[in-house]
């Protein structure tokens, strides 16, 4: 069964200090299929994120991308490996020192050795696929609407065909029609790529369009996992209070009454 | 033993600090010296640092050198050795202010610049994005600047030389009456190779520090603008403090015997 399993997490553990943010955390990614992780802010969906990718060190635990376990990988096999990534930033991350066009002809300049022109081809192509036009090619990063930049990101997270595409927070900071553009173009994008996803959000809109399979993470463990059809009949209290955002319930928020 | 332990981690956190410092330089110089290399980049660096700082530096070691012959001439006129002028004039530019004044213009220019440019793109991600689209940050952001602080502060301080003797001959000839020629002939003789080579020796190690500096404070930016700024301001003093310190321990290699 764990040939199928592109992702498959056991025992993570990450501490900052004396604050324990991954607590013996398991997950598995089926080949193909794009899971969606849930959870309140600070619950350490991010460093869920970057430890897989392999932005962060995890203090313990094992993390297996295609059968091969990656936390113990010297910095040369770490970057061959890092071919088969892509990531959306929640803030964007775009290059501000780059032309849209060279932000997402990056990868395939700098990591593939595409040469200029062929790149070039290739990002307005990626660009169009996303809804936007050759002019914004030439423009700049700063010169973009939040929106716009999500979109430019979201091709640049696609330009190298990667076979697992990571998604922070994609909608965050998004009103709720460019919201739902961006979760369209990415379900398209990840179908159309057939490649394997791993998003994380809060935003419960998000999680019904992109996601196959959802989790959710709570207290630095995934507390449950199932089809994301299914978020709305979990039979777990967590999951309930937080699909229906209630403020009260099994998670309390730390918040000093007045 | 509650003041015993303040001290005691103040030490020991000066002592990690070194540490880390070390270990950045070791990984920086060891990436910079592989491929893939940017030359793009560190012709840009390089316009960035050489060309752009020249007004800044110019300015400073003109008026260093038109101080210098005033100050000299009032001190020394005191025991009738004002022929000395062109001689303290070009020593002084050469060997120590020359590269410590550029050395101290750069950090501020270009050290804080570095420092909030690599700063913004940590805490905005970007960072983060070059290695997850197979680039090595080390090789792509922080190998070029090395490269060109290495390479063009000996540049901009042999040009700083040149102009600080001719704020010298300026002040010399046109207030205080000396002989054009004499001047210049005074000051060519005088001059000896390793009083120059010393200045420029030193010029490489201070834009290497400059650059270090900027980007390791930049690199590990954290918190937002706010981590941004302090990394600005650690990058400036602290690159200053070590510009000063190394200057005395390269002087020393080279002078004292």
């Amino acid at each position: 069964m764990s040939s199928d399993l592109k992702i498959k997490v056991r025992g993570l553990c990450k501490a900052f200090g004396r604050k324990v943010v991954l607590n013996n955390l398991d997950l598995d990614v089926p080949k193909g299929e794009s899971l969606v992780v849930i959870g309140g802010s600070g619950t350490g969906k991010s460093v869920l994120i970057k430890c897989i990718i392999g932005l962060m060190k995890p203090d313990k635990g094992s993390i297996e991308i295609d059968g091969n376990e990656v936390t113990r990988m010297s910095s040369g096999e770490r970057e061959e490996i890092m071919h088969k990534f892509g990531m959306l930033f929640q803030g964007g991350a775009l290059f501000d020192s780059l032309p849209v066009w060279e932000n997402v002809a990056f990868g395939l300049i700098a990591g593939r050795g595409f040469n200029r022109a062929e790149a070039k081809e290739i990002a307005l192509r990626k660009l169009a696929a996303v809804g936007l036009g050759p002019d914004v090619a030439m423009l700049y990063p700063a010169e973009l609407s939040g929106g716009m930049q999500k979109r430019v990101s979201l091709a640049r997270a696609i330009a190298t065909e990667p076979e697992i595409i990571f998604f922070d927070e994609p909608t965050t900071g998004l009103d709720p029609i460019m919201s739902q553009v961006i979760n369209e173009l990415i379900k398209q994008c990840v179908d159309d790529l057939g490649a394997t996803a791993l998003s994380i959000t809060h935003d419960m809109h998000s999680l019904r369009v992109i996601g196959d399979g959802a989790a959710m993470i709570y207290d630095g463990r995934i507390i449950w996992t199932g089809p994301a059809q299914d978020i709305d009949n979990s039979g777990n209290p967590h999951v309930e209070q937080f699909v229906q955002g209630r403020a009260d319930g099994p998670i309390k928020m730390p918040v000093r009454p007045l | 033993m509650p003041l015993l332990q303040p001290l005691g981690r103040t030490f020991l956190d000066g002592l990690s600090a070194i540490g880390r410092l070390s270990l950045f330089t070791l990984r920086a110089v060891l990436l910079a010296l592989r491929p893939p290399y940017y030359p793009r980049l560190i012709v840009r660096q390089m316009i960035e640092i050489g060309y752009y700082s020249l007004p800044v530096v110019g300015m400073t070691a003109v008026f260093t050198g038109m101080v210098l012959a005033l100050q000299t001439y009032t001190g020394f006129a005191r025991f009738n050795a004002e022929t000395a002028i062109p001689n303290v004039v070009v020593l002084s530019i050469c060997r120590e202010l020359g590269p410590v004044m550029a050395g101290l213009m750069v950090a501020g220019r270009i050290g804080a610049a570095m420092a909030a440019e690599l700063g913004t793109m940590r805490v905005t991600e970007q960072i983060d994005a070059l290695t997850t689209l197979s680039t090595n940050p080390y090789k792509y952001l922080i190998a070029p600047r090395l490269i060109a602080g290495l390479t063009m502060l000996p540049i901009l301080v042999g040009t700083a030389d040149v102009i600080g003797v001719l704020g010298g001959y300026l002040v010399s000839v046109y207030k205080l009456g000396f002989n054009p020629g004499s001047y210049i002939k005074n000051t060519v003789d005088f001059v000896q190779f390793l009083d120059v080579f010393s200045g420029l020796v030193k010029a490489g190690v201070f834009g290497f520090i400059v650059a270090l500096m900027g980007c390791y404070h930049g690199f590990h930016s954290r918190g937002g603008a706010q981590g941004v700024g302090k990394a600005t301001t650690n990058a400036v003093v602290s690159a200053s403090i070590l510009i000063l310190i190394s200057n005395y321990i390269v002087t020393e290699l080279f002078f004292s015997r």
